[in-house]
This record gives C-alpha cells, sequence and structure tokens, in this order.
C-alpha cells in the first residue's frame, strides 16, 4: 500500500471526492424520501385496503421485491428513454430505488400496523374516536415507534444501493472513485477509502437510528 | 408511442437468459454453502467468552454489513491483485459473495445456537457424550431447523445479488439481459421477461424452502 | 314511569352461518345495575358490544334514551347509520374491556384526556381537571403522569374506568373487567365499581364473579346460547334458580353464598 502517493492523490482529487459523496447523498436521500412517502401509501393499501385494491398493491410488491436491485435500475433506465420519458440516469436511476425504498417499506409499515392489537381501536371506539382520529392519535404513534427500526435499516440499504447507479454512468462516488483509480492505478487505496467512506455514513445511520429510538421510548 | 410489444427478440435468445439464470443459481448455491462455513464459524466466535475471538469477528460482521457489496465485487476483482491475490472472475465474486453472506449468517446462526436450550447439552454431558458428539447430534440438528426460515430468506436475498456479477462482465442472467436489450433494442420486452424469471426462481425457491420446513418440523 | 334508558328488542346476529344471538329483548331503567351471566359461547359480551356497535347486527333494535343505535329505517331497508354519526352515539356509552386496552404511548391522564378534548371539544386545561378528578375517585391521583407500563393490571383497569367515566356517558358496559386480573388485584376494581353503582351510575355487567354479581346487581340476566334463559332478581336467581340450565350452571361456578 502505498500511503504518500494515496495522500498525495487525494488532496489533488478531494473536491471529486466530495462531489461523488454529494452526489451519494442526494441520491440516497431523494430515494428514501420518495419511496418513503409511496411506501407509506403501499402499507396503508395493504392494511386498509378493499381486497381489489389489497391484490394489485400485493402484486406490485412481490413483483419489485422479486427482482434484484439492479434489474430495476437496469429497466428504468432502458425502458423509459424508450417510451418517451426523457429522464436522465440519475432520475431514472433515482425512481428504481425509489420504487425499491417503497416495496420495502410498505412491508414494514403494514407489519406495524397490523401488529397493534385490535383492543387499542375498539377502546379508541368505544370513547368515539372517529377512524381517523384513532389513526392519528393511537395507531400511527405506535406503529410509527415500531416502524423506526426497520426504516432505518431500509435507509442504510438505499445508501448502499446508490452505488449501483454507477452502472449506468451517474457520477456519484463509486463512479468517481474507479475513474480516480483508473488515472492513479491506486486501486486498493482508493477502493478501501470508498469502501471507508460508505461505512462512516452507514454506521452514522446506524447510531442516530437508535439515538431515536432510545428518545422516543416509552417509559415502563 | 408506437412502440408495439414484439417478444420474438426475446424468446429467439431466451436460452442464453436460462444458461444466464443456471449460472446465477450456481453462484448462489456455491456462495451459500461457503458462507454458512464462514457464518457458522463466526457465529461461534461471537459467542465465545473471550474477547480475543469476539472482537475480530464482531469487526468483521460490522464491517460487511455497512460496506455496498459492489465495493466489495469489485475490491475483490481489481484491487485484491495488487496484494498479489489473484482470482478470475468467477473466484473473485464467489467468494465475494460468500463472505458477505458470511456476515449476515453469523447472526443468523448465532440467533440459532441461542435458542437451543442450555440444558440440553448438559443433559449430553450427564449421558456420558462428549461435546464434539453433542454438538453434532444434539445442537446441530436443532439449530437448523430453527434457522431454516432465515438461512432460506437468505438465500434467495443471495441469489438476486447475483445480478451483480454483471458489473464485471460473468456472464449470468442480467448480463445476458443486458447484451440483449441493447442489440436488439427490444427494451420492455427483455427486462419484464428477466424480472419475471427472477420472481419466478425466487417463488418456487421459498416454496422449496416451506417444504424444507414443514419436513423438517418436529411433530407437535 | 320513567322513560326506559335501554331498550333492546329482538336482537339478532350471526357470526357467517352461525347465529350468535337469536332475538334478545331487554328494558334497562337509569340508575339499574344488571350483571349478564353465562357460560362461554351464551351471546352475552356479543350482546354488550352491540350497544356500543363494536359489533353490528342484522336484526333487531336497540335504543338508549330512545334514540336508535346504529341502524335506521329508509322507508323498509334498514341502513347503517353513517361512522360520523355511530362514532357520537358510542360517546353516549362508556365501555371497559377485559385487556384494558389503555393507549401504551401515553400517561394516565392523557388517556382519560383524548376523548374529551377530541370528542368533547373541552380545552386541554378544563379535560386535565376533569381527567384529574376521575383518577382521584379511583384512586390513582399520584399516578396521573405515570405510563400504563409503569402500571399494575388493577391499576391500568382504574384508569380504564376513570377513561370511560370521564366521558359523562349516560351508560356504562363492562366486558369482564376482572378477568384477565391477579386474584389479589381483583377487588381494588371491585371496589371502585360498588362506589359507581352507589352513585347511581347505571351499568351493565358481563362478569364472571358471581358473588359481586349477586351483591351489587339490582337485577341479573342470564344468557343461554344466544337468548335469555332467566333474569330476575339475584337473590331470588341465585337461590331459587327456575330452569336446570342456570341451576347447573350456578353448580358449575364458584359462588359461594
Amino acid at each position: 500500500m502505498d500511503i504518500p502517493a494515496f495522500l498525495d492523490q487525494l488532496v489533488i482529487a478531494r473536491l471529486s471526492i466530495l462531489k461523488g459523496l454529494g452526489m451519494t447523498v442526494s441520491i440516497s436521500f431523494l430515494a428514501i424520501c420518495v419511496g418513503t412517502m409511496l411506501g407509506i401509501g403501499v402499507g396503508l393499501a395493504l392494511t386498509y385496503g378493499g381486497r381489489p385494491l389489497r391484490w394489485i398493491v400485493r402484486a406490485y410488491t412481490d413483483f419489485i421485491r422479486g427482482t434484484p436491485v439492479l434489474v430495476l435500475v437496469l429497466a428504468s433506465y432502458y425502458v423509459l428513454g424508450t417510451i418517451g420519458v426523457d429522464l436522465g440516469p440519475f432520475e431514472a436511476g433515482v425512481l428504481a430505488l425509489a420504487v425499491f425504498c417503497s416495496s420495502h417499506v410498505g412491508e414494514i409499515v403494514r407489519g406495524a400496523l397490523q401488529s397493534i392489537a385490535i383492543g387499542q381501536t375498539e377502546a379508541a371506539k368505544a370513547i368515539g374516536l372517529t377512524f381517523p382520529q384513532t389513526f392519528f392519535h393511537v395507531l400511527g404513534p405506535q406503529a410509527l415507534r415500531q416502524i423506526l427500526p426497520a426504516w432505518v435499516n431500509t435507509a442504510a440499504e438505499m445508501v448502499k444501493a446508490s452505488t449501483l447507479l454507477s452502472i449506468i454512468g451517474v457520477s456519484e462516488l463509486l463512479l468517481r472513485t474507479q475513474e480516480l483509480i483508473s488515472r492513479t492505478f491506486l486501486s486498493l487505496e482508493f477502493y478501501c477509502f470508498a469502501g471507508f467512506l460508505y461505512f462512516v455514513v452507514n454506521y452514522g445511520i446506524e447510531r442516530f437510528g437508535r439515538y431515536v429510538e432510545r428518545k422516543t421510548a416509552i417509559p415502563s | 408511442m408506437g412502440y408495439t410489444l414484439n417478444f420474438a427478440a426475446v424468446w429467439r435468445s431466451f436460452d442464453l437468459l436460462l444458461e444466464g439464470l443456471a449460472l446465477s443459481l450456481a453462484l448462489a448455491v456455491v456462495a451459500i454453502l461457503i458462507g454458512c462455513a464462514i457464518g457458522l464459524a463466526t457465529a461461534f466466535l461471537l459467542m465465545s467468552k473471550s474477547g480475543l475471538y469476539r472482537r475480530p469477528a464482531r469487526l468483521y460482521v460490522t464491517i460487511i454489513r455497512n460496506t455496498p457489496i459492489l465495493v466489495l465485487i469489485l475490491f475483490a476483482y481489481f484491487a485484491l491483485p495488487q496484494l498479489g491475490v489473484r482470482l478470475d472472475k468467477f473466484e473473485s465474486f464467489v467468494l465475494t459473495l460468500a463472505i458477505y453472506s458470511g456476515a449476515y449468517l453469523a447472526e443468523v446462526f448465532r440467533a440459532g445456537l441461542s435458542s437451543v436450550p442450555a440444558g440440553l447439552r448438559e443433559a449430553g454431558l450427564a449421558i456420558g457424550l462428549r461435546e464434539a458428539q453433542i454438538r453434532g447430534a444434539i445442537i446441530l440438528p436443532l439449530m437448523i431447523r430453527n434457522v431454516l426460515p432465515s438461512l432460506g430468506s437468505t438465500f434467495i436475498s443471495l441469489f438476486k445479488d447475483t445480478s451483480l456479477a454483471a458489473a464485471i462482465a460473468i456472464p449470468e442472467l442480467t448480463f445476458e439481459a443486458r447484451k440483449i436489450n441493447v442489440e436488439s433494442f427490444r427494451v420492455i420486452e427483455t427486462w419484464i421477461v428477466t424480472s419475471l424469471l427472477y420472481v419466478a426462481t425466487c417463488s418456487v425457491l421459498a416454496a422449496l424452502i416451506r417444504v424444507a420446513e414443514r419436513r423438517m418440523a418436529v411433530p407437535k | 314511569m320513567a322513560e326506559n334508558l335501554l331498550e333492546i328488542t329482538g336482537l339478532h346476529k350471526q357470526y357467517g352461518a352461525v347465529e350468535v344471538l337469536k332475538g334478545v329483548d331487554c328494558a334497562m331503567r337509569p340508575g339499574e345495575v344488571i350483571s349478564i351471566i353465562g357460560s362461554s359461547g351464551s351471546g352475552k359480551t356479543t350482546m354488550l358490544r352491540c350497544i356500543n356497535m363494536l359489533e353490528d347486527f342484522q336484526g333487531g333494535s336497540i335504543r338508549i334514551d330512545g334514540e336508535a343505535i346504529g341502524y335506521r329505517l329508509d322507508g323498509d331497508i334498514r341502513r347503517r347509520k353513517k361512522e360520523s354519526e355511530i362514532a357520537r352515539q358510542r360517546a353516549m356509552t362508556g365501555m371497559v374491556f377485559q385487556q384494558f386496552n389503555l393507549f401504551p404511548h401515553m400517561t394516565a391522564a392523557s388517556n382519560v384526556m383524548l376523548g374529551l378534548v377530541k370528542v368533547k371539544k373541552f380545552a386541554r386545561e378544563e379535560a386535565r381537571a376533569i381527567a384529574e378528578k376521575w383518577l382521584d375517585r379511583v384512586g390513582l391521583r399520584e399516578r396521573a403522569d405515570h405510563y400504563p407500563g409503569q402500571l399494575s393490571g388493577g391499576q391500568q383497569q382504574r384508569v380504564a374506568i376513570a377513561r370511560a367515566i370521564a366521558m359523562n356517558p349516560k351508560l356504562m358496559l363492562f366486558d369482564e373487567v376482572t378477568s384477565a386480573l391477579d386474584p389479589e388485584l381483583v377487588s381494588e376494581v371491585l371496589q371502585v365499581i360498588k362506589g359507581l353503582a352507589s352513585d347511581g351510575m347505571s351499568m351493565l355487567l358481563v362478569t364472571h364473579e358471581m358473588r359481586f354479581a349477586y351483591e351489587v346487581s339490582s337485577r341479573v340476566i342470564f344468557m343461554n346460547q344466544g337468548r335469555i334463559g332467566e333474569e330476575g332478581d339475584p337473590r331470588e336467581m341465585f337461590n331459587r334458580p327456575r330452569t336446570e340450565r342456570l341451576a347447573e350452571f350456578l353448580r358449575t361456578s364458584t359462588f359461594a353464598k
């Protein structure tokens, strides 16, 4: 391992790496936000929807979850251009990741809502709360506490999945690392460095998640 | 829009897709076998009373779980040669996948081992069995029944992760699909068929695992 | 003659193909305390849950203070009332559950206040005052800011009673409220219920506690296979059961005079 040369090149390339990191964060952030919103809709549909709606949404999530993320990314990239939707690789990739995220979040939301004892809804009904009130004040807060750990996990998965966009040419951290390596031939050093950066981001997400969990825990 | 669905190009190359699928499955099987060995060993290390064994194991698990798998794959194929370790595409990919799955399986096995009641080991000692005999005849079979569901879902995940072999030009299913896509321009058809192949295979695998679970279940 | 608080006429309910309630009639005046006894599957809990529309019913009618509960007649067609209407009607009764069903993410006081603020539209300060008054009434003033997870079963059930009664219901419904409690915690809950009865609260209790039913009720209803088997004064019914089914039920239950 050539540390002095690596440090030299690192300083020279610092702007590129920062841009790559920024791109990775943008991809992950957008995918998580859009995916979570979609996923909440999916979860609500699976829990409270009528049978036809549940069937359609179930087919959607089963299809998405049975497909590798890379296939979703490639399909999004190639197909969207063909059917006349003019999206660049960044948009196509983020869309694919958001769809993938939504299937996981949907399952998490459904699981959390269905695990709340039916007695909670009955007690809320008994004091005269309407369904929106019940959902907002009784079911939602309880479900949220259960969703949090799994959701944080999914967010970390999205950061890792952002690397797949390098394959369709989006200039995120991994692609920039590869470009850097092709110039400097310091593959060992820079792959380790990239891995380290991803590790730090994910570990940070994990710690943040545990902090939020502790803060929102119900005293017992 | 002017795009009419025409599956002819895909059907012509369907045998290539199936070969790719077979390769994907083969890669997954070899990876999980090695991964199980690594995971089981790591699980024992994690449960050891000595920090000397526990800490490296925990470090391995934490690093692997927080690093994107694509980075690991590229590292194994492109960076390891710098350390003198020269593996061909297949070897490096399978090894990476095995090490990746080992980190997740370690947790699966650890939970499985913990769920076997400690009293059984003592009962075995009481009738005069040696530690190794107890592990082989009593603890391991029970643990296998416990971990089967998690093991199964890890294998299905691994099978989907074989799609990343396309990144280093291994001719598995996704790589073949991308070739067909680029050569035939039949974009939607290619990806629908490829997706369906993955989804169908995952469903079959899931069904097989359920059958195995039922076969191995302790009669109640 | 006082207007009937509760009137149940010809109540029919089925779950799929199984008829659970086969025509139940019951009239209740304000201030009455009625215990409903019977073996599992007799329909007693189902009948209670129909009164606040936690279960729907296919035939018959339920009226509280003359108001039809749950369904209205649209000419010849029987229609379910709007959900917002049903929610309003539910606030006329208070229900206490076997499993307490306190909201675990809210303190005892917040549990009691939720209905007051969201349904009765009280301001928070007023709601807090009412909540504290009722928590005091059930003996839990100092636990107002504790969470259900920090309370014993008996304490949780008493909070549940406060939550129901703070809504100022016309009728209180108790669904086997001591069945899930450890034996030593049962009496603190029964004491509270006795106190409410002597204050004149109208109550319907589904219960296994025969001694309690004997001591507190003005009337006992024995349910058997979806119908009312016998009803009357507790002293009459327990000492001189008129039907063989009731006699058998009393023999197999833990009733000591």
